[in-house]
C-alpha cells in the first residue's frame, strides 16, 4: 500500500479505491446471505422457486450497488445527507396520500417497476442525516438543549408518519437507532434519562391514542400467548415449539417438521430465524448469530477508524440499525419481544429490507475507504 | 484537530458503551436460546410430535352372522362410495353436472355437497353418492379423466344377504346416538354402526372387534401428509346360529305378506331351525338411513312388521293347549285314557252355556277321539275336573308361561293363570267357569309362539325339558343336558296319538293337511282363537263366517305340530293373526313347513342332529 496519513484521500483512484475495501466484510455479507438462499431453499419444501431464486438475484444486485455506493466519495454524502433524508420524507408523505395498503398497513409506495417502502429506507436516510448534523456541532454546542431541537425533529417528523402506516416495528427502529447516534455523539445522560421518565409518563397516551388495536393485540399476545392460542398467540407458541424441538443440533437440513408442515407462520420471512434454528438446533443458530457478531464487531472497528466524525457518527449509526434489526427479529421468534415485523437482515426474504441494509453497508465501506481522510466540523461538504 | 480529537474520546467511550449494551442483549439472546433449545427442549419436542401426528381410529370390520351351516347370513360389503375433492375439481358445479349425467343426483344432493364444500377445506373429500352398484363404478373410472376430482372410494358396510327374510332373528345395526356412547372410542367414529335388535344387539361386543389406529402426519391445516405407522384392528368374532338358512327362507316365503310367525324347533336339542315372522322389513334401511316416510310406514302398518311376534306376540293357544290338560288330567287320575265324555253340542254351568265348536256336537268320546277332533266339551269337563291350578302348572313344564331365554330382546312370558294369581291381581276368586274355558286355551291364558313350539317338542320328545337355543358355540353341536319332566310314556302316547290322528285320522280337522308323499309325515293339533265375542243373537241366527268381517275381528289360526310322527325331530307352531282358521290357514302352512324340513334333512343331514337322535335313542333303551 503506497498511502500514507496525509494522503489526500479524494484523489485515489478507483484501483486504490477497491484495494482499500473491506474484503473480508463482503464475503462475511455473502457467507451470511448464502445461509438465507439455503432457509429459503428449505422453506419452499427444497426448491429454488419462489424464494430462493428470486432473493439470490436481489442480493447480487445489491451488493453491487453496494460497492458503487462504496467507492463513492464520501463527502458527496455528506453534502447531500439532507437531500437523501428530504427525498425520502418526501416518499413517505407520498405513501400517506398516495400509497397502497399490504399486509394490513399502508406502506408501500409504486416505482413503476417495483414497490418500495420509504419507511425501510428512512431508516439509513436518518443516520445519514444524524450524522451529518452532528457532525457540524461542537463538543460544547452539544450541550445546548436548543441545538438538539433540529436533530430531535429528524427523527420525530419520520417517526410520526411511519407509525401512523401503522409500523410499529420500523418506528421502533427509527427511534432507537437514533438514540443510539445521539448517545454515540456524546448528548448528556441525563437528558437520556429525562427523556425515559416523559416517554413512560405519555406511555399510557400511547396505549390509548396512538396504538391501534392489532398493535395492543400484539403486546397483550406478547404479554401472555396462551391465552389466545388459535390467534394472535399462535404464532409465537409455534414458533417457540418448532426453536424448542429442533434442541442442539436440530432435525436436520429440511427436515424441520413445524417449517414444513406449515404450523410454522411466515417461515420466508420474519420467522427464518425459527427455521433455522429447527433445523440445525441450537448449533446452527448461534453459528448464525456468531457470523452476525462478527459482522457487528467489523462495523464497530471501522466506525471507530475512522477520522472524520461524519464516518464514525454514519459507520456507527448503520451498526446500530443492522444490530436491532438482528435483536429485535430473534427476540421475536423467541418470544422475548412483541412480534412487531422486523426481518432478520440479509436472511429473510423480502427485498426492501435487504436494498436498506446493503445500502447501509455500502456507506460503511465508504467511510473504511476513506477512513484516513479529515474533513473540518464547518467543512460540510460544500466547498472542499 | 484537538477539538476533534476530543470529540473522538467521547465517541470512543460512548462506542464501547454502546457496544457493551449490544453484548448484553445478544447474551441474552443466546440464554433464551439455551433455555428453549436444551432446557424446554424435550418439552417442546413432545409438542412439536403432537402437533404433526394425529391419531386415527380405525373400525374393525364386524364379525358375520352365519347359519348352522356356516353359510353368511350377515356380512360386510364393499360399500364403494363417489367423492369429490374440491381442491382438485377445479369447477365444482361443472364437474357434479358431468357427473350427473352417470349417476343422477338430486336438488337436494346438489344443495348439500356445494354447503359442505364451502363449509369444510378444500382437500377433505366430500360424498357424492354412496353405494353405487359396479356399473356406477365402472362407468365413473372410465370416464375419470373428465371428472377432475372425482375418487371411488371403498368403505365396509353391514350387509344383511336375505334381507327381510331373516331380519328379526338378526336384527340390524345403525348409527350410535347420543346415549349410546360408552367410552369405547369406536362408538365416536364417523359412521360407526351398533347393533340395535337381534342378534347384533345381543352379541354386539364379539361382533365388533377391536379398532385399529392409524398414525398420519398432518400439516397445520390438518391435511394428510403420510401414514407413519398403522395398527389393523380385530375383526369381530363371528357368530353361529342355529338356523338354518333354507327352511328359514322357505317359510318367510310361504309366509308372503301374512301377518303371522312360525318357529321350527329341533326337538332334541332345542335348537331353533327357522323363527320368521312376517311381515318383515329389510334391515339394510336402517343401516342406510331410514327416512321418516319409510319409518312411519313400518311403525303405523297395523301388520307390526318390526315386532318378532315369535317371541314377543303373546296369543291364546286355543285347542292347541288341549294336550296340556289332557296330560294334567291324566296324570291327576281325573280321567283315565278309557274315559267317555258326551259331547251334545253345549254343557252348561250354572247360568251360562259352554259352546262346542261343531254345532251337533261330537257324541260319546275319549281323549285321543277328542284331541283328533278338538272336542270342546270334553276338554271343559276334563279341566273341570282337574281344576286350572294343576293345568298350568302341567303348562308351565311344558315350557308355557314364563320365558325361555332364548336371549333375544323383546321375549315375552306368556300367562298361565292361578287361583292365586287371580286373588292378587283381581282381588276376585276363582270362578268354575274360567276353568272350562282354560280347557280349550282361551280365557287367561297367553303363549307365544315360541313356546308353542317348545311345548310340542317337549310332548314329541319324550317329555324331556328342551329349550330353544340360537346361538352355537364353533358349531359344536353339543347335546345340551336334558331333565325328564315327569311325564308317563302311556299319557304321552295317548296325547301323540290324537295328535297323529288329527293330521292322519278319519275324522282328524287338519286331515286336509296330510302329507301323502311317502316316508314324510306329521302329527298336530290345529287351534282357532276367537278374537271378538259371540253374542247369543249371533250364535242362534247363524255364526258369521270369517270372511265375512273386517281383518281385525277374524280369529286367529294356530297350529303346532311335529314330524316325522314315529321318530320326531322337528317341532314347529304357526299362529296366523285373523287367519280364519287354525286347519285351514295355519295347519297347511305347517305342513308344507314340515314336508320341507324332513326334505332339508334327507339331502343336508347335518352329522350333529343325527347324533342326537341316536343318543335319544339310546336314552329310551335304557
Amino acid at each position: 500500500m503506497l498511502h500514507n496519513n496525509s494522503f489526500v484521500q479524494s484523489q485515489m483512484t478507483l484501483r486504490e479505491k477497491l484495494a482499500h475495501m473491506h474484503w473480508l466484510f463482503i464475503i462475511l455479507l455473502c457467507v451470511t446471505a448464502s445461509v438465507g438462499f439455503a432457509m429459503l431453499y428449505s422453506a419452499a419444501g427444497g426448491n429454488l422457486d419462489p424464494w430462493a431464486s428470486r432473493q439470490i438475484v436481489r442480493f447480487a444486485l445489491g451488493i453491487g450497488g453496494m460497492a458503487i455506493i462504496a467507492v463513492t466519495d464520501i463527502r458527496l454524502w455528506l453534502r447531500y445527507a439532507y437531500v437523501v433524508y428530504f427525498i425520502v420524507l418526501a416518499l413517505l408523505v407520498a405513501v400517506e396520500i398516495a400509497g397502497f395498503v399490504g399486509m394490513g398497513a399502508q406502506r408501500w409506495i409504486s416505482l413503476g417497476v417495483f414497490n418500495i417502502q420509504p419507511s425501510e429506507l428512512m431508516k439509513v436516510a436518518v443516520v445519514l442525516a444524524l450524522a451529518r448534523y452532528f457532525h457540524g456541532i461542537s463538543i460544547e454546542e452539544i450541550e445546548r438543549p436548543s441545538l438538539l431541537v433540529p436533530p430531535l425533529l429528524i427523527v420525530a417528523v419520520p417517526a410520526f408518519l411511519i407509525l401512523r402506516q401503522p409500523d410499529l416495528g420500523t418506528t421502533l427502529m427509527v427511534v432507537m437507532a437514533s438514540i443510539g447516534i445521539f448517545f454515540a455523539a456524546g448528548v448528556k445522560m441525563w437528558k437520556f434519562a429525562l427523556v425515559g421518565v416523559i416517554g413512560l409518563a405519555s406511555a399510557p397516551v400511547a396505549w390509548f391514542y396512538v396504538l391501534r388495536d392489532y398493535q395492543r393485540a400484539r403486546i397483550m399476545t406478547f404479554i401472555n400467548p396462551e391465552s389466545d392460542t388459535l390467534g394472535s398467540g399462535y404464532h409465537i407458541i409455534q414458533s417457540k415449539i418448532a426453536l424448542g424441538s429442533g434442541g442442539v443440533f436440530g432435525k436436520g437440513y429440511l427436515m424441520g417438521t413445524q417449517g414444513h408442515l406449515n404450523f410454522l407462520p411466515e417461515k420466508q420471512t420474519d420467522f427464518i430465524f425459527t427455521m433455522l434454528a429447527e433445523e440445525f438446533g441450537l448449533v446452527g443458530g448461534l453459528a448464525l448469530l456468531a457470523l452476525y457478531i462478527i459482522i457487528l464487531f467489523y462495523g464497530f472497528s471501522i466506525s471507530l477508524s475512522s477520522r472524520n466524525h461524519f464516518g464514525r457518527l454514519l459507520g456507527m449509526g448503520v451498526t446500530i440499525t443492522f444490530f436491532l434489526y438482528i435483536f429485535i427479529n430473534i427476540a421475536m421468534v423467541m418470544g422475548l419481544v412483541p412480534v412487531v415485523g422486523v426481518p432478520l437482515p440479509l436472511v429473510s426474504y423480502g427485498g426492501t429490507a435487504m436494498l436498506t441494509i446493503l445500502f447501509g453497508f455500502g456507506l460503511l465501506m465508504c467511510v473504511h475507504i476513506n477512513r484516513d481522510l479529515t474533513i473540518g466540523r464547518r467543512d460540510s461538504g460544500d466547498d472542499y | 484537530m484537538h477539538r476533534d480529537s476530543e470529540r473522538h474520546k467521547l465517541f470512543s467511550r460512548r462506542a464501547a458503551m454502546l457496544g457493551g449494551g449490544k453484548a448484553l442483549l445478544l447474551s441474552a439472546l443466546v440464554g433464551r436460546m439455551y433455555y428453549l433449545q436444551v432446557v424446554e427442549s424435550s418439552r417442546y419436542k413432545t409438542l412439536a410430535e403432537e402437533n404433526r401426528i394425529n391419531f386415527r381410529l380405525l373400525a374393525p370390520p364386524r364379525g358375520r352372522i352365519v347359519d348352522r351351516f356356516g353359510r353368511a347370513m350377515a356380512d360386510n360389503q364393499q360399500n364403494y362410495r363417489a367423492v369429490v375433492i374440491p381442491e382438485q375439481s377445479g369447477d365444482l358445479a361443472v364437474t357434479l353436472g358431468l357427473l350427473s349425467k352417470i349417476i343422477p343426483l338430486g336438488d337436494k344432493d346438489w344443495r348439500r355437497i356445494l354447503r359442505e364444500a364451502k363449509r369444510r377445506r378444500a382437500f377433505v373429500p366430500i360424498t357424492v353418492r354412496e353405494n353405487l352398484n359396479w356399473g356406477d363404478v365402472a362407468r365413473i373410472e372410465v370416464n375419470a379423466p373428465d371428472l377432475p376430482g372425482v375418487l371411488i372410494d371403498v368403505g365396509q358396510s353391514r350387509n344383511y344377504i336375505y334381507g327381510s327374510e331373516i331380519a328379526h332373528v338378526l336384527g340390524y345395526v345403525a348409527a350410535v346416538s347420543e346415549k349410546e356412547i360408552s367410552g369405547d372410542p369406536l362408538l365416536e367414529l364417523p359412521g360407526f354402526r351398533i347393533g340395535k335388535a337381534g342378534v347384533e344387539k345381543v352379541y354386539d361386543m364379539q361382533l365388533r372387534g377391536q379398532g385399529g389406529s392409524s398414525q398420519v402426519e398432518v400439516n397445520a391445516l390438518g391435511r394428510v401428509i403420510r401414514e407413519l405407522a398403522r395398527q389393523e384392528g380385530q375383526v369381530g368374532n363371528e357368530v353361529r346360529l342355529t338356523i338354518n338358512l333354507d327352511l328359514q327362507r322357505f317359510i318367510a316365503k310361504l309366509l308372503g305378506d301374512e301377518s303371522a310367525s312360525v318357529v321350527v324347533v329341533d326337538v332334541h336339542s332345542g335348537d331353533v331351525l327357522a323363527m320368521v315372522s312376517s311381515p318383515s322389513f329389510d334391515p339394510n334401511m336402517f343401516n342406510k338411513g331410514l327416512e321418516q316416510a319409510q319409518w312411519e310406514a313400518l311403525v303405523h302398518n297395523e301388520k307390526s312388521p318390526l315386532t318378532n311376534k315369535a317371541i314377543s306376540g303373546q296369543y291364546a293357544p286355543g285347542s292347541t293347549f288341549k294336550m296340556a290338560v289332557g296330560l294334567a288330567a291324566l296324570e291327576k287320575g281325573a280321567i283315565t285314557p278309557e274315559t267317555k265324555v258326551h259331547c251334545s253340542g253345549s254343557v252348561k254351568m250354572g247360568n251360562a252355556e259352554f259352546h262346542c265348536w261343531k254345532r251337533g256336537g261330537h257324541g260319546s268320546v275319549n281323549m285321543e277321539q277328542a284331541i283328533e277332533q278338538s272336542c270342546d266339551v270334553y276338554f271343559y269337563e276334563a279341566a273341570r275336573r282337574t281344576g286350572i291350578d294343576r293345568v298350568s302348572a302341567m303348562a308351565e313344564r311344558l315350557g308355557m308361561g314364563k320365558t325361555l331365554d332364548l336371549g333375544l330382546p323383546g321375549e315375552r312370558d306368556g300367562l298361565m293363570p292361578t287361583r292365586k294369581w287371580k286373588a292378587k291381581t283381581f282381588n276376585e276368586p276363582w270362578q268354575m267357569g274360567e276353568t272350562m274355558i282354560s280347557g280349550i286355551g282361551q280365557g287367561y291364558i297367553l303363549v307365544t309362539p315360541l313356546q308353542l313350539a317348545i311345548m310340542t317338542a317337549r310332548i314329541a320328545n319324550g317329555g324331556f325339558n328342551v329349550s330353544p337355543r340360537l346361538v352355537t358355540e364353533d358349531g359344536a353341536n353339543e347335546k345340551p343336558a336334558m331333565e325328564s319332566i315327569g311325564l308317563i310314556p302311556e299319557h304321552l302316547q295317548i296325547v301323540t296319538n290324537g295328535m297323529n290322528n288329527v293330521v292322519n285320522g278319519p275324522k282328524g280337522t287338519a286331515s286336509r293337511a296330510r302329507i301323502h308323499e311317502t316316508g314324510m309325515e306329521m302329527a298336530g293339533k290345529t287351534g282357532t282363537v276367537q278374537v271378538r265375542r259371540i253374542t247369543k243373537s249371533e250364535r242362534e241366527t247363524g255364526v258369521i263366517k270369517n270372511e265375512d268381517l273386517p281383518w281385525k275381528e277374524r280369529d286367529h289360526a294356530l297350529f303346532v305340530g311335529f314330524g316325522p310322527v314315529a321318530n320326531p325331530r322337528f317341532a314347529v307352531s304357526v299362529v296366523v293373526e285373523h287367519g280364519g282358521s287354525g286347519s285351514g290357514a295355519a295347519a297347511p302352512l305347517a305342513r308344507d313347513i314340515l314336508l320341507e324340513a324332513q326334505k332339508l334333512a334327507l339331502s343336508t343331514p347335518a352329522p350333529s342332529e343325527r347324533e342326537a337322535k341316536t343318543k335319544r335313542k339310546e336314552e329310551d333303551v335304557t
